[in-house]
């Protein structure tokens, strides 16, 4: 099955106190799950969130993520796992979990 | 012949069932085929039995029927012929490795089953369906919501379960304390339906709260420390230890203040309250070990008279504090009838009516009705008791509360 990680924070910054090699960490993460074969895609996202909305038949385009609250999508990781423990482990060794929060989301069966 | 046959089928079915029915989720990962080729097998065995006789390893052939059944559900929706073959080749399922370090095979399976990424009552809810065998209605009762709000909510759960991709694997021991909480709601409610069974004839099952007992005291010394483990094992006993005294010799209900106190169970008592003080003494309270006390409160009570209500309602307080619920509510509400009168513990029932959410359930108006006749308002509590007859599950339930209408009806 497959699985989008999708990354979640307030910030890129890691927070002050903590150890700013999250950069590295997370780049031997993702080539430790290239090695097993689990990882398809995967990368950081740009600050840079443009919203589209469609309201009475008219296409809305605002700036900023489409989030109310502080959090908002950092990056993704699209993997290829037996199952949802799979998806689990591997997430849960993301440097950058500490920070924030994963979301995993089994991507619809085609 | 055919009387100990059935009662063969039955026994094979509760001892076995919970594992037949994990041997099969395995077998096709799919829950919901699971469950319907072990009843099916089951339909088999009450059918076949009295005639050819109990076979010799009932949970063997219990599990081949199923299988079979499956085997012949997935021919007729023709799915993926890998699937099928797997079906097909597999005996009875090798018991794998186990990682868990889990003593009991019915308890391993429990924490199996209570998977985290699923909502906490959904989990506790599937347990109870698929290993406990508890029904939608025992459940939805447990829930206090509606049957079909209840299948609804395990339709959800299973499909979650295939949506997400979620395995049906015994999990390594580092990851048992975060399936406890689930775990500990199965016990707790399996427990709770045997001691109070919600519908038929009699009012209580005494296996499932043997067995619930069994389970806890197996997880205590599995998981050492974990004050709510302890708390739940202290609870289940204090309950236990009034069980002969719950009912007379006519098989009806009796009131806690009622019951002869001197049939209680010592042993237990002393084993519930010596484990509470453990528990209490790891500084970590909770919704467990606060029942625990409010059940020790009244296990240590010489007579009723002498029960510390003001203890019990604050204990109540406490533990609305942390599970905020209308059933606790009710049951303060109580208390607080005992320690400053019943005009102050009918407010709090008709705040807990408020909220809505205790509709349907019978406890809410036979504890008004309670309150009304002490009242000595007789009227308001008859049409309070009609109310409770109407929603009781159990006869012994409808019996006392029947009682209880004709007492204040021939008072006039």
């Amino acid at each position: 099955m497959k699985y989008l990680l999708l990354i979640c924070g307030e910030s890129y910054e890691a927070p002050e106190g903590s150890d700013d090699d999250s950069v590295e960490k997370t780049i031997a993460w993702a080539e430790d799950l290239d090695k097993r074969g689990i990882r398809l895609v995967g990368n950081r996202l740009a600050d840079a969130a443009t919203t589209l909305r469609a309201r009475d038949g008219e296409v809305l385009v605002s700036d900023g993520p489409f989030t109310e609250t502080k959090e908002q999508i950092l990056g993704f990781d699209l993997l290829e796992c037996a199952d949802l423990d799979e998806a689990i482990e591997a997430a849960s060794k993301h440097p950058w979990l500490p920070h924030g929060s994963i979301e995993i989301r089994p991507v619809w069966p085609v | 012949m055919a009387g100990l046959s059935t009662d063969a089928a039955v026994a094979a079915f509760r001892e076995e069932g919970g594992r037949v029915v994990a041997a099969l989720i395995r077998l096709t990962g799919d829950w919901d085929l699971a469950e319907e080729a072990v009843q099916e097998a089951f339909a088999r065995a009450l059918e076949r039995w009295p005639r050819d006789g109990v076979p010799a390893k009932p949970a063997a052939w219990l599990t081949t029927t199923a299988r079979n059944h499956a085997l012949t559900r997935l021919r007729r929706s023709s799915l993926e012929s890998a699937k099928l073959r797997e079906v097909a080749t597999l005996g009875a399922p090798e018991e794998d490795v186990d990682p868990s370090g889990v003593p009991d095979d019915r308890l391993r399976l429990m924490f199996t089953c209570c998977h985290p990424a699923l909502p906490l009552d959904g989990r506790v809810a599937l347990t109870l369906r698929t290993l406990a065998g508890l029904t939608t209605a025992e459940i939805a009762r447990a829930f206090l919501v509606s049957e079909s709000a209840m299948a609804q909510r395990l339709v959800r759960t299973r499909r979650k379960i295939r949506d997400a991709g979620i395995p049906y694997r015994v999990p390594p021991a580092h990851l048992l304390p975060e399936r406890l909480s689930g775990v500990l709601g199965v016990l707790y409610l399996l427990f709770n339906e045997g001691y109070a069974a919600t519908a038929g004839d009699s009012p209580s099952r005494h296996d499932l709260c043997v067995e619930a007992i069994r389970l806890s005291r197996t997880l205590a010394a599995l998981m050492p420390g974990e004050p709510e483990v302890e708390g739940l094992l202290a609870l289940m006993l204090l309950q236990h230890s009034r069980r002969a005294a719950r009912m007379d010799a006519d098989g009806e209900l009796v009131t806690l203040e009622d019951q002869d106190r001197s049939s209680w169970n010592r042993p237990e008592i002393d084993e519930g309250v010596a484990l509470l003080d453990v528990a209490l003494r790891r500084g970590v309270a909770g919704p467990y070990q606060l029942q625990a006390a409010i059940a020790a409160c009244h296990a240590t009570a010489p007579t009723a008279a002498e029960t510390d209500w003001p203890q019990i309602a604050a204990l109540y307080g406490e533990l609305a504090r942390r599970v905020p619920s209308p059933v606790v509510e009710l049951n303060r509400a109580v208390a607080v009838a005992m320690a400053e009168g019943p005009s102050a513990g009918l407010a709090l029932v008709d705040l807990a009516a408020e909220s809505g959410k205790l509709a349907g359930y019978h406890l809410l108006p036979a504890t008004r009705a309670d309150l009304l006749r002490r009242l000595g308002r007789r009227g308001e509590a008859a049409a309070a008791y009609r109310e409770a007859l109407a929603l009781a599950g159990t006869e012994a339930d409808r019996r006392f509360l029947s009682r209880r209408l004709a007492e204040i009806s021939d008072a006039d």
